[in-house]
């Protein structure tokens, strides 16, 4: 067994999930790879949207692919950090919005 | 400023080690399959040329710049440059050769003492279609190069200039301090004589090279970010952006070992293999020449020293029907020019 949980190699292997659920596995692929496209949003904003989601997800595969796709799109590192940033600033948001339901259960059962 | 890997005294100055590293490894034990393996697939094995339309000269390695992914291992210290007797051997094979351009690369080219020689008695043999790969800054390196824009638009030279980013954080990464700012100024001055101007047949290409172990994006949506940084900023115009992905060889090799990415990097391009692309790889329509005259099927196996498989070697030997009828060299190092939209001195080309 790997001593650890997360192997870098692992992100390579990740098309091999079809093995074990062909149909399901081609529709996740196809699924993906439509969502990636351009549309109305550009290819490049989808993949900063992807960095960001990377982060809050923490998902190490995912910030090693965005980060390689970022730079190959000519993303600089200063636009890579802002997407983390924002989402940093969601993610720490919904955990502050949360101190609402705080306070309001403080202020309803305190006399 | 750096030195070249050859001054260093470094492994991979050694072309056979070079070639030991590409053909072991993750090739030899079967994790990827070798070049030759995946396009037999398609069957495109062996990969021959087609019509030869481009000679490319390498005029010499000497260069006033030491990039970090050169492929060519250039900079100040090397002293291969080509001599006019060479030069003139080439001239020779004009009006022999089916190829309708000259492609002149280096190294900086304008630093051979005989570069505008060769451009005038080239132009004189009948050659219409010049391409010359200026590093740029070489225009702003010295006064002997000041009116080198002058001199390209005399012969209506088309120039191809690197220029690995619209910011000099990137640029000055890749190919030395101070880079940036004297490529656009010497970007400037081009188009002072009408280089890249919009519907000027004074043609000025820019070529961008990843600066480090990815591989190049859409060329289309890089070429749309260079002219709108350039323009904004610099109120710089060019022509067509060329997306070339670096190929693992010599210095670039060097920085993936060393920076421990060359089994990914290898991975990128094996998974990103395009066998459209493999159809009009430069190799199938450009011959390489050397400083020295040696042939190549072009300026990568140049330098691996690979040189062609014919009975013609060398440029004094010149025999296009020979020279036509040849395997093309491949190895490893190919995988560069057919992943994505495959890569070429010419930029995509799938």
């Amino acid at each position: 067994m790997s001593k650890t949980y997360y192997d870098p190699a692992d992100l390579r292997k990740f098309g091999n999930i079809t093995e074990w659920n062909e149909e399901l596995g081609n529709k996740f692929f196809d699924y993906y790879g439509k969502v990636f496209e351009e549309g109305a949003l550009t290819a490049r904003e989808k993949s900063l949207i992807a960095l960001a989601v990377a982060h809050t997800e923490q998902c190490p595969y995912c910030i090693d692919a965005y980060t390689k796709d970022g730079l190959q799109r000519g993303i600089t590192k200063e636009q890579m950090m802002e997407a983390v940033h924002v989402g940093a600033a969601i993610k720490s948001g919904a955990t502050l919005v949360h101190g609402v339901q705080m306070m309001n259960k403080v202020n309803k059962l305190e006399m | 400023m750096k030195k070249s890997l050859l001054a260093r005294n470094n492994d991979l100055a050694n072309t056979e080690r070079q070639l030991e590293i590409l053909s072991n490894g993750i090739f030899a034990n079967g994790e990827l399959p070798t070049f030759a393996k995946k396009i037999k697939e398609t069957n495109q094995f062996p990969l021959r040329p087609k019509k030869l339309e481009i000679l490319q000269i390498n005029l010499g390695y000497m260069c006033n710049q030491v990039c970090s992914h050169c492929h060519v291992d250039a900079g100040p210290d090397r002293k291969e440059i080509m001599t006019r007797d060479t030069m003139k051997q080439c001239l020779g094979v004009i009006n022999k050769t089916g190829a309708h351009t000259l492609d002149l690369t280096g190294g900086a080219p304008e630093m051979n003492p005989n570069f505008r020689w060769f451009v005038e008695e080239a132009a004189k043999a009948g050659i219409k279609d010049f391409i010359v790969r200026s590093n740029l800054t070489i225009i702003r390196a010295n006064k002997k190069y000041y009116n080198l824009p002058e001199f390209f638009k005399k012969y209506n030279i088309h120039v191809v200039s690197s220029m690995p980013h619209w910011t000099r954080g990137k640029t000055d990464k890749q190919r030395g301090d101070g880079v940036f700012d004297k490529s656009i100024k010497a970007l400037q001055e081009l188009n002072a004589v009408g280089y890249g101007m919009p519907g000027s047949n004074l043609k000025l290409d820019l070529v961008y090279n990843p600066s480090g172990a990815f591989l190049p994006g859409d060329q289309k949506a890089l070429e749309n970010d260079f002219k709108k940084a350039l323009k904004d900023e610099f109120n710089i115009d060019f022509h067509d952006l060329f997306a070339i992905t670096n190929l693992p060889i010599s210095r670039f090799l060097d920085y993936l070992i060393a920076s421990e990415n060359y089994e990914d990097y290898m991975y990128s391009l094996v998974d990103a293999y395009n066998p459209a692309a493999v159809e009009n790889v430069m190799c199938t329509n450009t011959l390489s020449v050397s400083w020295d005259g040696w042939l190549y099927d072009c300026d990568f196996n140049q330098m691996l020293n690979l040189k062609v498989a014919s009975k013609v070697k060398h440029i004094s030997d010149y025999n296009e029907e020979l020279l036509q009828n040849r395997d093309i060299i491949i190895n490893q190092h190919c995988y560069g020019c057919t992943a994505g939209a495959g890569s070429s001195c010419q930029g995509v080309v799938a």
